[in-house]
């Protein structure tokens, strides 16, 4: 931009642009301040903003739970566990995707990105079902593997895209100086394709750590992962906001840290490329 | 560009996803389909019968499937418009030169990565309690009565919780393709005498169209099975206002236990929600070629 | 050594004919130039060549060896890519040693065989830099000291020059033909410049839509085109074609005669015209002159001759330099 706006437009954008970003995220800075209030301040009236009894009892709380610490375990078991396996499968099938292409690539893309498109309630059923047979219901290895299948789609196509970005004729380069197919993506497709593979695992990671329907319906205790725990405290006690505060505090730090890092992957993650 | 020997390779590489999403799709597919012709209820094992297709005929002439159609298109219809208009507003906003937003972003993308029953929550009780809740408190300071928004307005309530949570998908989405609008356009049209509201109704708006055609299809797809924001607030409640196919689904599955119906309405579902996957296959499809 | 030999060689991509059955025999340590209009095939020629795709039908033999199913890797050749194709993320010594390193020489030996193509190649000071680090041009030279080192059986390039600008392409292009004398390796090279072509090769093959048209020295190709193609596309400004009844006089159906063979005058002997364009580059004049019941043709005269757009000249074409073409476009020889 050659021409600068002028201070008295800068400052009006920049007032209504703090406005707005403070409206968004107000819902997640109450629940930060409230988690650090006593259970009565929480919920009291005329509720207070700054000007309270600060404690940390309600994460000393929820953290001595020891349920609370196995579901944290959970969650980034079941979250870890179903993207790494995800980039197991997905990784050999981009590369073929990206560098050796059929005729049919394109249709088979195409098919991947669909079966994300099918609701999970259309197979809650016929899931559940097995699930029961096969002593599969509330199980770590369950949940990891209907995960793992639902976001699989999405990481074959994130690293098809990077993959794509390789530019070929380095490779056949590689190739020209007797690399065999082994070195060839040990020693330049792998490391080229490094932030790529990170930017994947970083947004698959935040995804399968949200997801609430999987999880809220294969599992009740043994393997619920801070989705389902926190949905425990949806019964009408009200005197457990400030604990539920801290809990869901806990809960979504990492992934707010995450995910203010992999913003630009969402938009090519969940777009499936159809906005550049 | 692939050799004979890279091509077999890239075959071999392949098969495992193709295979575990193909029976990923198909075995629980057939399954509904198979399930949906018996009268199957789990709490009485050993008495299905076949059906036919009766179990459709009861799904979708029960008054509770045409309410919760109802509720969905309310519930899908209303998020978009929501987050379509607000979302291309605040895009704009940030698309200037603003102090400090990178930080401004951050508090705007932040909702999307909040789990779906910790921001259910939190709107329900520390937000939407029509005691203690915190808009309770702004109503009677301006003198008003406070809603209690889950018994008089459950569905709005849902709506909001859900439009929050993709207020900052449909921002990003457009945001990204605003920057992608090059300048020279702009200037071209500024040359051209066009002042500031001329320019956005003949060159943003319509550069504005194809990401907010993806947006909208993309969040229809996921819009159309809102389920844990409705399981943690009012389990479907009062009554069926706020159950959407989704929840009705469910609760006929795991509450009922009444498989047989459960798996027809889950057809139903896949149906619908493949008419809108074709729109979007289409569109990604197109930009595979480019 | 770096002898390569084509026989029969045909590619078709989805019952699209790119290669028509080519026949070629490259002696060791020649230069030779693949050239031709863009989609001829020339680059895919070079690629079969390499093994980056495979041949549909033929042989390619490296010394007497079928190579057709051997892969890249295997065949002792070194490429250098229009867009250099450099490992982004290695240094500059360490993109000229990656083909000694894949070939499991020791490290002693990688280092002094990189050292000296770097100084070869004046590339000395900037080893340790990363390619996003460099100019054009010393991207250009890393491409070709990886390239070299490898001591291959030929060299491949496609076309290198066409990224760098006009002053600079003028200078590599000598360096490189310096450089593969004095190597005395095998070259196969890839442009759609003819001027490239003919200053660099020892011999030429002209390429159209898949079809080898000519193979000989640039001399060759100069003074005897085999066919009409040949000689329009071989010699800047293009060779002028003239039909009907001024060819029926010469014996063809089509005469040619190139620019330079035709002497340009006010008021002297051959066809009477007027110039509808003039271009005085001071050292050369091209006139443009339009013939009645000939046509528009383009005369080059050395110097300034003083003729400008709207005069009347004359153009005497040499008689002993006008090339006949009979009605299927193939040369004629007395």
């Amino acid at each position: 931009m050659a021409r600068q706006p002028s201070p008295a437009r800068v400052l009006t954008t920049t007032v209504a642009a703090w406005i707005v970003g403070f409206l968004i995220f107000f819902p997640i800075l109450w629940m930060v301040l409230t988690s650090f209030k006593t259970e009565l301040e929480a919920f009291s009236t005329p509720p207070s903003f700054l000007f309270f009894h600060w404690t940390t009892e309600n994460y000393a709380a929820v953290q001595g739970r020891s349920d609370y610490v196995h579901h944290a375990i959970n969650s980034i078991v079941i979250a870890g566990g179903s993207t790494l396996i995800a980039m197991l499968i997905a990784i050999p099938a981009a590369w073929s995707m990206a560098f050796a292409p059929s005729p049919r690539t394109r249709d088979i893309l195409l098919w991947m990105l669909s079966t994300k498109m099918m609701p999970p309630v259309g197979v809650l059923v016929p899931i559940y079902l097995i699930y029961r047979n096969f002593g599969l219901l509330d199980s770590r290895v369950g949940l990891v593997a209907v995960l793992c299948l639902g976001n699989l789609p999405i990481v074959v196509w994130m690293l098809f895209t990077y993959f794509k970005e390789i530019p070929k004729d380095i490779l056949e380069a590689a190739r020209m100086d007797g690399a065999t197919i082994g070195k060839e993506l040990v020693y330049v497709l792998t490391p080229m394709a490094v932030p790529g593979i990170a930017s994947t695992l970083l947004l698959n990671f935040i995804l399968a750590w949200n997801e609430a329907f999987w999880t809220l319906n294969l599992s009740t205790s043994q393997a619920a992962p801070l989705t389902v725990f926190i949905a425990s405290y949806s019964s009408p006690e009200g005197l457990f906001w400030a604990k539920l505060s801290a809990a869901s505090t806990l809960a979504i730090a990492p992934i707010l840290v995450l995910g203010w890092f992999s913003q630009r992957q969402l938009v090519r993650g969940l777009t499936f490329g159809a906005v550049k | 560009m692939a050799t004979e020997q890279t091509r077999g390779l890239g075959r071999i590489l392949i098969a495992p996803a193709v295979i575990a999403l193909f029976v990923w799709m198909i075995v629980p597919l057939v399954m509904t389909i198979y399930f949906s012709t018996l009268d199957y209820n789990l709490l009485n094992p050993g008495s299905e019968s076949f059906v036919g297709l009766e179990n459709y005929f009861y799904f979708l002439t029960d008054p509770a499937f045409l309410a919760s159609l109802q509720n969905t298109l309310v519930l899908v219809g209303s998020v978009l418009a929501i987050t379509v208009v607000v979302g291309t507003l605040v895009a704009l906003l940030l698309d200037q030169a603003v102090i400090g937003r990178s930080i401004v972003r951050l508090m705007v993308i932040a909702p999307f990565f909040v789990m779906p029953t910790v921001s259910a929550l939190v709107w329900k009780n520390l937000l939407m309690h029509p005691v203690s809740g915190l808009f309770a408190w702004i109503a009677t300071s301006l003198g008003l009565r406070p809603i209690d928004w889950f018994a008089e307005a459950p569905l709005l309530a849902i709506i909001l919780i859900v439009a929050w949570q993709w207020l900052p998908f449909a921002t990003l989405i457009l945001l990204t393709a605003l920057q992608s609008l090059d300048e020279e356009q702009k200037e071209a049209a500024e040359m051209d005498g066009a002042r500031a509201f001329s320019t956005f109704f003949h060159i943003t708006l319509p550069h504005l169209a194809r990401p907010i055609t993806v947006v909208i299809l993309i969040e229809t797809i996921f819009l159309l099975t809102v389920f844990a924001e409705i399981y943690v607030t009012t389990g479907g409640g009062p009554g069926l206002q706020t159950t959407n196919i989704a929840f009705l689904i469910y609760s006929q599955a795991l509450i009922q236990f009444d498989v047989g119906t459960a798996s027809a309405g889950g057809l139903v579902a896949v149906v619908l929600a493949n008419i809108v996957a074709f729109f979007l296959v289409r569109i990604v499809g197109r930009n595979l070629e480019a | 050594m770096g002898r390569i030999t084509l026989e029969g060689v045909r590619k078709s991509f989805a019952s699209h004919l790119i290669i028509q059955g080519a026949d070629l025999d490259i002696e060791d340590g020649s230069f030779v130039v693949f050239v031709g209009p863009s989609g001829c095939g020339k680059t895919t020629l070079l690629r079969l060549i390499a093994g980056l795709e495979d041949v549909s039908d033929g042989r390619i033999l490296i010394d007497g060896a079928n190579v057709v199913g051997v892969p890249p890797s295997k065949r002792g050749l070194s490429m250098v890519f229009q867009s250099y194709a450099l490992y982004p993320h290695m240094s500059v010594r360490g993109n000229i040693a990656f083909g000694l390193k894949m070939a499991g020489l020791p490290k002693s030996e990688i280092d002094r065989k990189v050292e000296a193509a770097a100084a070869t190649l004046n590339l000395t000071p900037y080893l340790d830099r990363k390619p996003r680090e460099l100019s054009g041009g010393q991207r250009q030279r890393v491409a070709i000291g990886r390239a070299i080192v490898r001591e291959p059986k030929a060299f491949l390039f496609d076309e290198p020059l066409s990224n760098l600008d006009a002053a600079l392409r003028v200078q590599m292009r000598l360096e490189v033909t310096r450089l593969q004398r004095q190597l005395a390796t095998t070259a196969v090279y890839v442009t759609h410049d003819q001027v490239e072509a003919m200053t660099m090769a020892d011999r030429i093959v002209v390429l159209n839509a898949g079809r080898i048209e000519q193979y000989g020295s640039p001399l060759e190709l100069y003074e005897r085109p085999a066919n009409v193609f040949v000689a329009g596309f071989i010699g800047s400004p293009r060779m002028n074609f003239i039909g009907n009844e001024s060819a029926k006089r010469y014996g063809a159906a089509t005469i040619g005669v190139r620019p330079e063979h035709i002497k340009a005058s006010r008021d002297g002997e051959g066809w009477e015209g007027v110039v509808t364009d003039a271009e005085h580059l001071g050292s050369d004049t091209f006139l443009h002159v339009d013939i009645a019941g000939i046509g528009n043709l383009t005369a080059r005269s050395i110097g300034e001759i003083g003729l400008s757009a709207g005069d009347r000249a004359h153009l005497l074409p040499d008689p002993a330099h006008i090339h006949r073409f009979d009605a299927d476009g193939k040369a004629l020889h007395a």
